[in-house]
């Protein structure tokens, strides 16, 4: 399959704070693509460097066989962005902004009008398309704001955290509008820092930590880095310091990794059967109550602990 | 359609959905049109300027020709609807009644005025003008006849100076006749000035052009100050699409920085262009200001609306955030409409401060309007679209750097 998109060693500088430290990565024509990372990772750097928004220090891309550096404009006329906040004109309603944002992109007349009236199909807002955007909710935003960006149907679609701060039902719409545009044969570039996402909809996924890829695959090839290891998830009560817990249990003979997350602590070990009891004891001796205890395979959240040190959402 | 000219066309359709903004950009400079306008007694019906029965005080110790010309001017059937003119001896009195408010202005005529003009006095007195702050109009009207009687008399004398000196060359009269002769040559010009000295316009042609309406001036000058809040708040859009993500989405596009400037820009102008356009047609459809010719007349509107958004181009690029740009818009509103004549004519200032109306849109706009008011054609306003287009293409210019060095665009 052919590659929609090459990074070679993309570095982006802001005086002395090295932002991205030189990424490389591939997108397969009609792949999903995950760029998986906690915030400030370089996550939204390096797609703003793709898309043109932002000169790479150093390094390039091509898309569809354009450069970013060299070529941008072309670039820029095969790729779809949705960024992470509502790009939207709040006083404009659903059908204008789409009518501005095509002609932006070069369409007019019929095909404009064509457009318009399937991607409202798409985001299910047709009837609504004459409203004001401040009238909508935020999940009615966040799909016109998707919307945008499919207009003029680029080859790849960029996608900046496009679920953040919105309620599960319009989460789940998204998700699934990302699915099928790919079964249209769409490539996307999709960023986000939560795990699950990247796991349901990633052909491959990126693991992006410091402005670093420090890992990259398919989930399958990602957890065989941990070598087998698996993942102990110790449950304690609303009372109880996890991060404390995670202290105690870190430098326990058989533990890789432990992080805490609210009431949560996942401490990454090589045999769960090994580990078991000697964390439970060891959390006991310290005062703490354990509520309770999941053996989970790897995923990405263990690849990114066993990597870092440090949980997705630390 | 060029994707700037898009850009412009989206931002001015948001700028008249924003009712707030409307408020100010349409309804307040309306709003205080009318109420001037009836302050002025220009809805009374019984004025053709709006302007009638101007208290003026007349204290004339000059014993010769010219101080008496001033009174008659003063005193004559042209301008009896405009001025109401009184005679006293006593300046202390003049000035009592103008702490009093009971005049717009006093004419003090000092003696020895007309022997001192006629002789070409080096230290020739000046009449003296004391104007009246709280009527600032009408104190303007009262100071624009003494300084075109003076002018008259300044051509006569001026005149009679040359021709005499032609006599004496083509030895038509001797030396000894020639004092004699400049003298009354020059009493007889001063002798006529008065039946020149009115407030009408005569075009080049002879023809008597429009008589001055207040409004010429009142209504261009409250839309111009509030212009300029209206152009600020136009560049302040640049700034905050960057922040709300629509300007980086703009950038993403398949469209140059340079355009998505050029239509940021574009748009600032537009609205500027808009909101001057319509209150000028609302009060020559709703009060009947003539503004004389269409084509100088909307001229004048587009480089008033351009001088203007350079400096909102200017503010937009150079403040740091939405707030401050609202912030100093509101202050430079002001302080344009007080050096530029908006809120009255400049009189009050001191002279120091006068300079400093030339870089104001209000100055150069208010002036053209007023003279388009009185039947001035384009190329009578050229100066003032010359000087207005000047300052929108140094002002874009300036911005245009300041944009890009801080790589707002």
């Amino acid at each position: 399959m052919n590659n929609i998109l090459v990074a070679r060693d993309l570095r982006k500088t802001y005086g002395e704070n090295e932002a991205v430290k030189g990424v490389s990565f591939e997108i397969k024509a009609g792949e999903i693509f995950s760029l998986l990372g906690p915030n400030g990772a370089g996550k939204t750097t390096t797609i703003s460097m793709l898309s043109g928004l932002i000169a790479p220090t150093a390094g390039d891309a091509d898309i569809a066989g354009h450069s970013i550096v060299r070529d941008s404009l072309r670039v820029r006329e095969r790729i779809g962005v949705v960024p992470q906040e509502i790009a939207l004109y709040d006083d404009l309603t659903a059908r204008e902004n789409l009518t501005f944002w095509g002609q932006m992109y070069g369409l007019s007349g019929g095909r404009l009008k064509t457009r318009i009236a399937a991607v409202l199909e798409q985001i299910g807002l047709s009837d609504r398309a004459n409203e004001r955007i401040k009238t909508y909710s935020g999940g009615m935003k966040r799909r016109v704001n998707i919307g945008v960006g499919l207009l003029h149907e680029p080859q790849l679609l960029f996608m900046d955290e496009p679920t953040v701060g919105i309620d599960p039902q319009s989460r789940r719409a998204i998700l699934d509008t990302v699915k099928a545009l790919n079964t249209q044969g769409m490539a996307v570039l999709y960023t986000t820092h939560y795990m699950e996402e990247a796991a349901e909809l990633s052909d491959r996924v990126g693991i992006i930590d410091h402005g670093k890829m420090i890992a990259l695959g398919t989930q399958r090839e990602l957890a065989q880095q941990i070598g087998g290891r698996e993942t102990l998830s110790l449950h304690i009560g609303d009372d109880q310091n996890s991060q404390a817990l995670a202290e105690v249990v870190r430098g326990l003979p058989g533990v890789d990794q432990a992080s805490a997350m609210d009431h949560t602590v996942s401490v990454i070990v090589v045999s769960a059967a090994e580990a078991l009891a000697p964390v439970v004891g060891a959390a006991s001796a310290n005062g703490f109550r354990i509520r309770g205890v999941e053996v989970t395979e790897p995923d990405l959240e263990s690849v990114f602990l066993h990597l870092t040190g440090r949980a997705l959402r630390d | 359609m060029p994707k700037s000219l898009l850009i412009a066309l989206k931002d001015l359709t948001l700028a008249f959905r924003d009712v707030g903004g409307l408020l100010l950009m349409l309804l307040a400079p309306f709003a205080l049109t009318v109420g001037i306008g009836l302050v002025t007694g220009r809805f009374s019906g019984d004025s053709s300027t709006g302007l009638s029965q101007i208290p003026v005080v007349l204290v004339n110790h000059d014993e010769g020709d010219l101080g008496r010309v001033l009174v008659e001017t003063f005193a004559s059937a042209d301008l009896a609807d405009l001025l109401e003119p009184k005679t006293v001896t006593d300046e202390a009195a003049a000035r009592a009644a103008i702490d009093a408010d009971e005049a717009a202005a006093a004419v003090i005529v000092p003696a020895g005025f007309s022997t001192a003009i006629f002789e070409a006095a080096a230290d020739a007195p000046s009449i003296e003008l004391v104007l009246n702050p709280e009527r600032p109009v009408s104190a303007g009207v009262v100071q624009s006849i003494v300084e075109s009687l003076l002018s008259r008399i300044e051509v006569g004398r001026v005149s009679g100076q040359v021709a005499v000196e032609q006599l004496l060359q083509t030895g038509r009269i001797t030396p000894d006749q020639a004092e004699a002769i400049g003298r009354e040559f020059g009493e007889q010009q001063a002798g006529t000035a008065g039946s020149a000295i009115t407030i009408r316009r005569v075009d080049v042609s002879g023809r008597a052009a429009a008589a001055f309406d207040v409004l010429t001036i009142i209504a261009p000058g409250f839309a111009l100050m509030f212009l300029m809040f209206t152009v600020t708040n136009a560049g302040r859009t640049i700034v905050q699409e960057r922040l709300n993500g629509t300007l980086p989405r703009l950038l993403s596009a398949p469209i140059g920085a340079g355009e998505v400037l050029g239509g940021k820009l574009l748009g600032i102008f537009l609205i500027g262009v808009a909101q001057v356009a319509i209150l000028i047609f609302a009060n020559g459809a709703l009060f009947g200001v003539d503004w004389g010719e269409p084509v100088a007349v909307i001229a004048l509107v587009l480089a008033s609306a351009a001088g203007a958004a350079g400096w909102g181009a200017l503010l937009a690029a150079l403040a740091q955030s939405p707030a401050q740009i609202s912030g100093l818009g509101s202050a430079l509103m002001l302080i344009f409409g007080i050096l530029g004549g908006s809120l009255g004519n400049q009189i009050a200032l001191p002279d120091m401060l006068l300079p400093a109306a030339w870089l104001t849109p209000n100055y150069w706009g208010i002036q053209g309007f007023a003279a388009l008011g009185t039947g001035a054609s384009l190329a009578e306003i050229a100066p003032y679209l010359g000087a207005l287009l000047a300052m929108a293409a140094a002002l874009f210019g300036i911005a245009i750097v300041a944009f890009r060095r801080r790589g707002l665009v």
